[in-house]
């Protein structure tokens, strides 16, 4: 199923809240529009944020990795060249553990940042809606939905004194044309 | 925080962005100053690359050098840049915003410059690959993994790769806001870098939890890259180097050579830059504050060392101990360690009336990292300058012309590294500081409304 997308763009905090509030009124679900800012605003802000994530799984995935890498790269290395020194145990063990650690942790870290990405769902290259205002301190609304909700969506968003709002096809202005 | 300033997001990306579109006199004064000293830099190494390490004061015993001093001067310089950041993100301390980004730089160039100190040591630093990395299969040639040579680029490169990823992850939003305000070069660079962020409301989740996780994951490194330095040295049977105080001793001396630093690189970028409504005198007074702990810990640990060496009765320990306090020049630098390190700058960060002066941190922070790297060379040196049983030749360690070069110049490549940094990225996090503009409340105190505590996630 085709979906559209909708963005307004509004100068302050108190607008795109009410934005968020006349959305929901008209129906749209939270999962349905996301909001897009400069830099984070206390969660509630603009109702619940939708959507589950799994990013405390990545450094534990990435610790195991490291870990076995390490053991691989210590234990593999001295049976390699089994050179017994001293008439002590082959494998020697405090060595071990610190490039063990060293990889546990590397590979935590290593693995964190991907998780940060995916579930950031970036790199991002697709096509979405975008303004430049967002960076400048503007909040946008973007609402993804049916072709048949568009124009739901536009009337919604300029109940609530819009900077301007964009759709697929361009600007179509942050208020509503004047009947004729 | 009660000084914060009512800034405008717009004013907020003007004034941080400032050192990319604009040059101060003072920072061309600053490249071509540093450039000259890195130029005399790399014709000092290339020197010795072509020469062999018999241009520099290295002999038997003396094999290590000013190249190993500041490379351990170095990595602490380098500690305190991400402890700073990762332990003010965990506490949600309000005060670290103007502060994360560059500690974090400095961490990344410090440690950079501290790793070329034991590769260029080497005198063949293309050896160094296989010494290190178990890539030779084919001749199946392996490091050995018991030597302190391979743990050292574990742990170093732990440290730089969680670092540089620290930092990126943190600087993502603001390659965004650059994207979207330039044209050219910089535009496709920022794009690139920005890995098309758009800010909405799961991004910045993502942003919020990974500077915890990051940083929690980050901590333990940083505790253990100093530690492995030090044993370097503790696992050796070189009398006053072979001490178990050595890893506590060698981090607590690290942050504070490190928080130091972190100090005069705020009161730079502070005089620059012109961050005066950023880099506030509330946050030397905090530092200053954690610095008198961080100060006293290390002394603690200084003291502890000079007892455990004493204590055993051992006669080598008791003879070198005796040589590092009484004989020249380490009796003067003895001084200069206890002076500088501890009881100039302690002292006057208790007031604070100095803590929020700039000049005086400034200067305090330098005198700091003056007697810190006199302790680095004070710890080195004299263990490897005496004669012991079966030590057939020794003499007197004098660095080189060199040498003295590759230290000059280590300090102007992490300068130099600091700038074109500062031309490129913004060395104060914009998208962090117009958080701490959206989480701050005012409160109603009879007639007058003043900045309340910052609700944070």
């Amino acid at each position: 199923m085709a979906i559209r997308e909708v963005l307004g763009i509004y100068k302050d905090l108190d607008s795109a809240v009410a934005a968020a509030d006349a959305l929901r009124e008209a129906g749209f679900e939270r999962a349905e529009f996301e909001v897009l800012s400069n830099a984070p605003y206390p969660e509630g802000t603009f109702g619940e944020e939708s959507g589950i994530h799994r990013l405390f799984v990545f450094p534990l995935i990435g610790a195991c990795c490291g870990f076995a890498a390490g053991l691989l790269i210590t234990g593999g290395t001295q049976l390699a060249n089994p050179l017994v020194t001293g008439g002590k145990p082959l494998l020697s063990i405090p060595p071990m553990i610190i490039i063990m650690y060293e990889g546990t942790m590397l590979g935590a870290l290593i693995f964190t940042v991907l998780g940060v990405l995916f579930e950031s769902r970036l790199p991002w290259i697709g096509k979405a809606l975008y303004d430049t205002r967002i960076t400048a301190g503007y909040i946008g609304i973007l609402v993804r939905t049916a072709p048949e909700r568009e124009s739901l969506a536009i009337s919604a968003l300029r109940k609530a004194n819009p900077e301007d709002v964009l759709t697929e096809g361009g600007s179509v202005g942050g208020t509503a044309p004047a009947a004729q | 925080m009660q000084e914060r300033h009512q800034l405008g997001e717009e004013a907020i990306t003007r004034e941080l962005f400032r050192p990319l579109v604009s040059t101060p006199a003072m920072m061309w004064v600053g490249f071509i100053g540093l450039g000259a000293v890195l130029a005399i830099f790399v014709f000092a190494v290339s020197w010795m690359v072509y020469w062999g390490l018999g241009v520099t004061g290295l002999h038997r015993p003396n094999m290590w050098g000013f190249m190993i001093v500041n490379f351990v001067f170095w990595i602490g310089i380098s500690h305190a840049g991400v402890m700073i950041s990762a332990i003010l993100r965990l506490t949600q301390a309000e005060w670290r915003r103007p502060v994360t980004r560059a500690a974090e730089v400095m961490t990344i160039f410090s440690l950079m410059t501290a790793m070329l100190h034991p590769v260029i040591h080497t005198g063949r630093p293309w050896r160094t690959l296989y010494w290190v990395f178990p890539y030779d299969f084919w001749r199946n040639i392996w490091p050995d993994i018991r030597g302190p040579l391979v743990w050292d680029p574990s742990a170093i490169l732990t440290y730089l790769t969680g670092s540089t990823l620290f930092l990126y992850t943190t600087l993502i939003p603001d390659m965004a806001l650059a994207r979207d305000r330039t044209t050219g070069w910089r535009h496709v660079l920022y794009t690139i870098l920005a890995l098309g962020w758009r800010g909405n409301e799961r991004q910045w989740k993502m942003q919020t939890i990974a500077g915890f996780l990051l940083s929690g994951l980050i901590l333990p490194v940083f505790v253990s890259v100093h530690s492995i330095v030090s044993w370097d040295f503790a696992v050796s049977l070189v009398p006053t180097w072979h001490a178990t105080v050595f890893a506590p001793y060698f981090v607590i001396g690290a942050i504070h050579s490190g928080v130091s630093a972190v100090v005069t690189l705020m009161a730079l970028m502070r005089w620059l830059f012109r961050f005066e409504n950023y880099i506030r005198l509330e946050h030397f007074d905090a530092i200053g504050r954690l610095l008198i702990a961080v100060g006293t810990g290390w002394l603690w640990f200084f003291l502890l060392d000079i007892f455990f060496a004493i204590y055993p009765q051992e006669a080598r320990e008791l003879e070198i101990m005796q040589f590092r306090l009484f004989d020249w020049p380490f009796n003067v630098m003895t001084a200069l360690i206890f002076i500088f390190g501890y009881f100039i700058p302690v002292p006057i960060w208790v007031f604070q009336r100095f803590r929020r002066n700039v000049k005086i941190m400034f200067w305090t922070s330098i005198a700091v990292n003056v007697g810190m790297w006199a302790e680095r060379y004070w710890l080195i040196k004299p263990g490897l300058m005496r004669k012991y049983e079966w030590t057939f030749d020794w003499a007197w360690y004098r660095p080189s012309i060199v040498e003295i070069s590759i230290i000059m110049g280590s300090f102007a490549l992490v300068g130099f590294l600091l700038l074109v940094f500062s031309k490129i990225f913004p060395p104060i996090s914009v998208w962090e500081e117009k958080e701490g503009v959206h989480f701050a409340q005012q409160l109603q105190v009879g007639k007058r409304r003043v900045n309340a505590v910052i609700r944070e996630f």
